[in-house]
This record gives C-alpha cells, sequence and structure tokens, in this order.
C-alpha cells in the first residue's frame, strides 16, 4: 500500500532518519505489525459481533458429541430408500454440467482476449463471468425453486448457472494462454474466423476443457446433495426431512451413501484424467 | 580432529558407498576429496555429520563418537561443524541475515529460537561474519536477491556464525562460474588460515584441488586410492589410478546438481 | 500409433464407438430420471419480478434503525468468513503436515492424512452447519464452526501441496547446524511455505464469503435468513436488494483478496 514496498528491497532507502549505508540499515517491521493489528482487530471484532466464544463450543461439545453417537450404527436398510433420490442427484448434476459447459464454451471464447480482440467484447463477457461467480450454488437454487416450483428442475438450472461459471472462467483462462504459433497460421492459411478457431483454438484446449467438465462434474455432484436443502431435488430433501425426524442414523447413512458416490465418481474422473493427458 | 575407523556404508539397495574407509583429518588441515562421480564423496562428507548414516565402522570427531551421538548431543555435535552445500541451501525468501543467524538454533532453546528472539552477540556475531565475506551490506535484503556467488558466501557465513570449528563443502563451486569460484574458494582458504578451521571439501576439478588443498584423498568406488600432500597428487599419478584424466571428468560433470 | 501410424487399427475404432454409446446411454438416464413436469406455469412472471427487484430494488433494506437490515446481514456474512477462515488456517497445518509425502517417513501414512482431508471436503458445510446448529444453537457461531471445520479439507490439501514443492537444501542445511525438528519446521520449511499458505488462505477466504451467504438457509446465521424470509413471502423487491449485496460485496472481496494475493506471491 505504501509506494515503498513496491520498490525492490536492493534500492530500500534508509527510513526513520537514519541515514547510514543505505542497506545495512534493519527494515522496520511496522508494515508487518500494522497488518497483524489490523487482522486482529478484524477478528475480534467479528467474534463480537457472531457472539462467538470458546465457552459456547465447551458447552455445546457434549450436544454435538451425543449427536454423532446417534448417527452410529447408521440404518442400513434405508440405503433402498434413498436410491433412487441419490441417483436423481446424479442425474442432475450430469445434465447441469453438461449444459453449463455448453453454454460457458462460446462466452469463453467471447472473453478471451486473443480470440476477441476487441475490447468492447471482452471486457463486459468478463464482467458477467465474474457477476454470475459471485452467487453460491444453492442461492441459485433458492432463486430457481422461487420460480421452477420444488423439485429437480430447479436444482439443475442452478446447477446450469453455477458451472457454466466455473468453466467458462477456467476455459478462458486457458484459452487465453494457448500458443499463438498456430493461430497465426491458421490466419496465414486465410481462414475465416469460425474456421480458425475450429483449427486454431479448439485443438488446443480440448484436454483441459475436458477436465474441466470432470472437475466440475465433481464439485456439482457434492453440490447437487445439498441442493434439497432448499428443495430443488436430489438427496438433500431427504436429509432435511430425516433431520426434522431426528433420525441420525438415517442422516449418516445418507452421508455415507453420498461420500461413496463421490468417492467412486472422484475415481472414475482422475482415471480418465490420467488417459487423457 | 576427525577420525574415521574401517567406516563402510552400504546402500539399501546393495550399492556400496564406502568400504573399509580409514584415515585421520587433523585441525586446521584443508583437505580436498576428490575422485569421479559416484565415487562416494559426498557420502563420506555427510556421513562425518550424519547426514547419512554409515553401517559399519565408527567417526569420531575431536575425541568424541560421531556414530554413536544420539539426541540432544548429536546436535551438539553437529553445531560445531559447519556445511557448505552446492546449491547453497539458504531459504530464498528469508533475508540474508536470518539465513545466517539461523545456524545459531543449535545454541538456544526451542522457545526463544522460535520466537526469533537472537542474542544482540549473536546479530553481531553474523554481521561480522557477512563481513568475512565482504557481503555485510547485503544483510536485510532477501537471499533470492544475491548472486549464486553472493549466496554461497551467505552459507559461508552461516557456518562462521555457528562458531564451527570444522567446515565441510560439498562440491561448493560447483554451479558457480569460473570467477565467482575464485572468490569463494579464496574465502574458504582465508578462513581455513586465518581462523584455523579444518576444510573439508569436495571438488571434482583437480587443478583447483591442487591449488588450494594441503592433502588431497582421492576415492574411487567407495575406497580411498589416494590420501597424501598435494605435491604428490600428481597428473600423471592420478591417470594411472583412475585410468583416465580427472580433468575431462571435470569437464563432463561441470553443471550437473547434487 | 507405434505400428504403422497409417493403417488405421480397428479396435480403435470400436473403443471409440463405446465410449460413444457409455455417453449417450449417461445422458439418456440423466434426461429420463428428471421430473419435468412439474414446472410451475407461473415461472416467467416470477423471473420478470426478480429481475424488476434487482432493477428497482428495495433501498430502504440497505439500513434500518432496529438493525435487521442488509448492511448488518453482510456484516454478520463477513464475519462468520472471516472466523472461519482463520479457524481452518490454523486447525489444517497439522493436517497438511500429515498429508504431505516429503514430511513423512511412510507413504501410507501421508495416504491416511489425504485420505482424512478428502473426507473432510466430502462434507458440505451447510450439512456441518445443521450439526453445529444442535450443539450451539441456531446463530453466526454454528456457521462459524462449520465453514472452519469444512475448509480444513482444501486448505489442507493445498496447503500440504505447497508443502511438497519445498527446496529439501535449507532443511538439511539446518540440520547440519544442530538443529532440532521444530527449529527445522520454524527456519527452513515455514519461510517457504507462508506466502503459499497466506494466498490459499485468502483464496478459501474468497470462497467462504460465498458460503456464508447460503448458511442462513438452514439458520446459521448471515445474510441467508432474511433472503430466504423474502424469497418465501415473495417479496421480490428485498430479493433484489440482497441479491445486489451479495454480488457487490463479494466482488470487492475479490478484488482486494487478489490484490493482496498477487503482492504475496
Amino acid at each position: 500500500m505504501s509506494p515503498i514496498s513496491v520498490t525492490p528491497p536492493s534500492t530500500n532507502k534508509g527510513r526513520g532518519g537514519n541515514e547510514r549505508t543505505s542497506s545495512m540499515v534493519k527494515p522496520s517491521h511496522t508494515k508487518s505489525i500494522m497488518t497483524a493489528a489490523f487482522i486482529i482487530v478484524l477478528l475480534w471484532l467479528s467474534a463480537e459481533r457472531t457472539d462467538a466464544t470458546v465457552t459456547q463450543l465447551v458447552t455445546g461439545a457434549p450436544e454435538m458429541g451425543k449427536l454423532l453417537v446417534e448417527m452410529f450404527p447408521p440404518d442400513w436398510s434405508y440405503v433402498t430408500t434413498i436410491w433412487a433420490p441419490m441417483m436423481e442427484t446424479v442425474q442432475m448434476a450430469v445434465l447441469g454440467t453438461t449444459i453449463g459447459a455448453m453454454l460457458a464454451v462460446p462466452i469463453a471464447l467471447l472473453a478471451s482476449g486473443n480470440v476477441t480482440r476487441s475490447k468492447w467484447l471482452y471486457i463486459p463477457a468478463r464482467l458477467l463471468l465474474n457477476l454470475i461467480r459471485t452467487i453460491p450454488d444453492l442461492l441459485f437454487a433458492a432463486i430457481f425453486v422461487a420460480i421452477f416450483g420444488l423439485g429437480a428442475v430447479a436444482g439443475v438450472a442452478a446447477l446450469i448457472l453455477f458451472s457454466f461459471g466455473l468453466i467458462s472462467k477456467l476455459l478462458y483462462e486457458s484459452i487465453e494462454a494457448i500458443d499463438p504459433g498456430p493461430l497465426e497460421a491458421m490466419t496465414a492459411v486465410g481462414a475465416n474466423k469460425l474456421q480458425w478457431i475450429r483449427f486454431g483454438v479448439i485443438p488446443q484446449v480440448t484436454a483441459q476443457f475436458i477436465s474441466y467438465l470432470l472437475y466440475t462434474f465433481e464439485v456439482n455432484v457434492r453440490a447437487a446433495g445439498v441442493l434439497g436443502l432448499v428443495g430443488a431435488g436430489g438427496i438433500g430433501l431427504l436429509l432435511t426431512r430425516v433431520l426434522d425426524q431426528l433420525r441420525y442414523d438415517r442422516a449418516c447413512m445418507i452421508i455415507l451413501l453420498t461420500l461413496v458416490i463421490v468417492l467412486v465418481i472422484d475415481y472414475i474422473s482422475y482415471r480418465i484424467q490420467e488417459k487423457l493427458l | 580432529m576427525i577420525e574415521f575407523r574401517r567406516v563402510s556404508k552400504l546402500y539399501s539397495n546393495g550399492t556400496v558407498g564406502l568400504q573399509e574407509v580409514d584415515f585421520t583429518i587433523h585441525s586446521g588441515e584443508f583437505v580436498v576429496i576428490v575422485g569421479l562421480s559416484g565415487a562416494g564423496k559426498s557420502t563420506l562428507l555427510r556421513s562425518i555429520n550424519r547426514l547419512h548414516e554409515i553401517t559399519a565402522g565408527e567417526i569420531i570427531v575431536d575425541g568424541k563418537s560421531m556414530t554413536l551421538a544420539r539426541g540432544e548431543e548429536l546436535r551438539h555435535m553437529r553445531r560445531g561443524i559447519g556445511m557448505i552445500f552446492q546449491s547453497f541451501n539458504l531459504v530464498k525468501r528469508s533475508s540474508v541475515i536470518r539465513n545466517v543467524l539461523s545456524g545459531r538454533v543449535g545454541y538456544h532453546s526451542t522457545i526463544r529460537t522460535l520466537l526469533g528472539l537472537f542474542p544482540k552477540e549473536d546479530v553481531q556475531l553474523a554481521l561480522n561474519a557477512l563481513a568475512r565475506v565482504n557481503i555485510q551490506e547485503k544483510a536485510y535484503i532477501r537471499a533470492d536477491q544475491l548472486s549464486g556467488g553472493q549466496q554461497q558466501r551467505v552459507s559461508i557465513a552461516r557456518a562462521l556464525a555457528q562458531e564451527a570449528k570444522i567446515i565441510l563443502a560439498d562440491e561448493p563451486v560447483a554451479s558457480l562460474d569460473p570467477l565467482t569460484t575464485r572468490q569463494v574458494m579464496d574465502d574458504l582458504r582465508r578462513i581455513n588460515l586465518e581462523l584455523g578451521i579444518t576444510m573439508v571439501v569436495n571438488l571434482h576439478d583437480i587443478d583447483l584441488a591442487r591449488q588450494y588443498a594441503t592433502r588431497i584423498i582421492g576415492l574411487r568406488a567407495g575406497e580411498i586410492v589416494f590420501d597424501g600432500p598435494v605435491g604428490e597428487a600428481t597428473e600423471e599419478r592420478f591417470t594411472h589410478i583412475y585410468g583416465r584424466s580427472l580433468r575431462e571428468e571435470a569437464a563432463s560433470i561441470g553443471g550437473e546438481a547434487l | 500409433m507405434k505400428n504403422n501410424p497409417l493403417i488405421r487399427r480397428p479396435w480403435l475404432r470400436i473403443r471409440w464407438w463405446l465410449v460413444a454409446v457409455v455417453i449417450v446411454s449417461l445422458y439418456v438416464w440423466s434426461f429420463t430420471g428428471i421430473e419435468f413436469s412439474g414446472i410451475r406455469e407461473n415461472a416467467g412472471t416470477v423471473t420478470v419480478a426478480i429481475l424488476q427487484g434487482m432493477i428497482s430494488p428495495d433501498w430502504d433494506y440497505v439500513y434500518l434503525a432496529d438493525g435487521e437490515d442488509l448492511l448488518r446481514g453482510m456484516i454478520d456474512t463477513l464475519a462468520i468468513a472471516l472466523l472461519g477462515t482463520f479457524i481452518s488456517a490454523f486447525l489444517c497445518i497439522p493436517f497438511a503436515f500429515w498429508a504431505s509425502t516429503n514430511m513423512n517417513r511412510w507413504k501410507w501414512s501421508s495416504g491416511i492424512g489425504k485420505f482424512i482431508l478428502s473426507f473432510i471436503r466430502t462434507f458440505p458445510e451447510i450439512v456441518m452447519a445443521i450439526m453445529f446448529i444442535k450443539a450451539v444453537g441456531p446463530g453466526a457461531y454454528a456457521g462459524i464452526l462449520a465453514l472452519g471445520l469444512h475448509s480444513i479439507g482444501m486448505l489442507g490439501k493445498l496447503y500440504a501441496e505447497a508443502i511438497e514443492k519445498i527446496d529439501r537444501g535449507p532443511a538439511e542445511a539446518l540440520l547440519a547446524c544442530g538443529a532440532n525438528r521444530l527449529q527445522v519446521m520454524w527456519y527452513a520449511v515455514i519461510p517457504q511455505v507462508l506466502p503459499e499458505f497466506m494466498s490459499y488462505t485468502l483464496y478459501r477466504f474468497e470462497i467462504n464469503v460465498r458460503s456464508a451467504t447460503i448458511l442462513g438457509i438452514i439458520g446459521a446465521g448471515g445474510i441467508g435468513t432474511p433472503l430466504i424470509f423474502a424469497l418465501d413471502s415473495r417479496n421480490w423487491s428485498r430479493v433484489g436488494i440482497i441479491l445486489l449485496g451479495i454480488i457487490i460485496t463479494v466482488s470487492v472481496v475479490d478484488m482486494i483478496s487478489n490484490y493482496v494475493r498477487r503482492k504475496i506471491v
């Protein structure tokens, strides 16, 4: 923040009246101390504001312990009931990711400075992407439930927007980093803009695109599991229900199954990426 | 004084590191260890301060067994032995003085060093050490702002701040250009002569070894094949021992990493 | 491709077909699984209403004398994110060292550490918040604890990766100076990873601010509670101002955090 910190240390001027040989002067720690103090004050104010105290945690811990005890053993037989909603969760993630990814491609191209060239196009595109990425998936879901009503459609819509934001951001950053050589070559052979993109840009980012797609899918499966908390379909609906009924053994079963599905998907996705890269 | 008593090192994959090595280095000597790459130079040096463990024999430093030392005793013995590395091994993001002071940690309690509370004398010692290698003015600069030669001098200062009686240098100039190589080697010689600190230096460059050493030890496949004063370490003798000139070897492994 | 590159081997084509069939059936399965018929017929009008709410938001809600306003809600949200991030930034350190391959003598040991971290990551913060509400009652504190615990998973993984990238040399040098384990850690490892740790913590703070906006949906404090009330009571102009508040706050936090992170590394 002070201009001093931006200049390289080798040109450090003797500060604080002590004008000896330039860099022999011990640099002052004022800035680090101020930063630390600022952070501590922020934390203290935050703790005040939210009434967060350690005592509360200590007194609450037995309650939490009781809850954890009640979770075990999980209600294994509940698997038959939750299997269908679990699959619905995966389906939501598949659709949300795919549609989001398809929408992401054009906007990512638009947001890349080396493809679009015009500031008037890529800056607004990036702005849009940044704005979309400020809203978390569950918030999208709450809004879409208000729009579409309860059910998986609201969840899919939320995941579409969320995936769109995530993939287009990652993708445009990769596009900006591609090798300009093939692009020049395409210009040299007289390609039009679409041909230029098809043969110059796309081949260079396909592998990354697929890996982002898989990554987003992993994130979405996790996310889809909780969208039901706001009524947007999937396994989360049941989770709220069993928690309201204080059936923690069933809640545990839901969490375990989600965990297994997520780990299986992570593993498959990891293997696919290994094959691709 | 460093004594090697029938020291052997066998790596777990079966490779022989050292075989029945037996010699004594006296205080104030400037010993250079030469040999082809993979001859066991680095193993030998690192077994002195137990960065590498040996599998048989015993190493005795100033009358105390390094091999049998444990825990705090080992740390106290290590504190008396400075080490200089080919890749400098400085914390690049820390300041020069902090790097030099880190050589003092063995002298103070853990709490004190974790809080960074070094006594004034230590800071003065560190500054003096830097002055001895002519880079005192860089004390409060981040280590990564320095050139390779300057960084190596910081690591020499670290060994000096340690108040070590012995300095081990593992290929100290292998990543430096010829000019800075001279400066660093001159620094080592000056320290050896002025402070009487024993130097044990690994070099792959036989010419450099002849120039600075008082005694040369030649290694081949973990065994000592030559041990004598510089005068006896003639080109013919080495060509005879190794079956080729060590000069060619030096040229071929010039910039090789550890 | 190792054989004659000019001849396309038939099994390669068969494999492509198999992949295509798998992908197509995956989509057929997904599309048939989702119930599309339940969409409200007034979806269009509601969307328009929300957009209008954002264009003409309920400015009065920004500051209210009684305290239940946007400003206070956003401050709560930021406070939750800040404390949650702070807690996890410290709690994740032992896990990070546990999970990094170069700090463990045995490979299985770091494997266990990594597994624990990914286990924590799979537990969504919102589910953790529900559990903490049982322990400490509804409110911001439950949210803080949930974020603090959940973030350990990701921060621990990122920290571990930073630790795995360090140069072993300085640690070796410190060891040679006679330093003990803690001293080696403090003088040779921490200085190398600290900038990364700080940068990742800031990055996690950005994520936690977003997460904190939704914790209120289940009663764990922050702006989420008034938002869900506004949605339920179809008060679109209030939904609009809250969304604007979130978008602006998160954008500003991102900008500041990005600026600081660029300066650190």
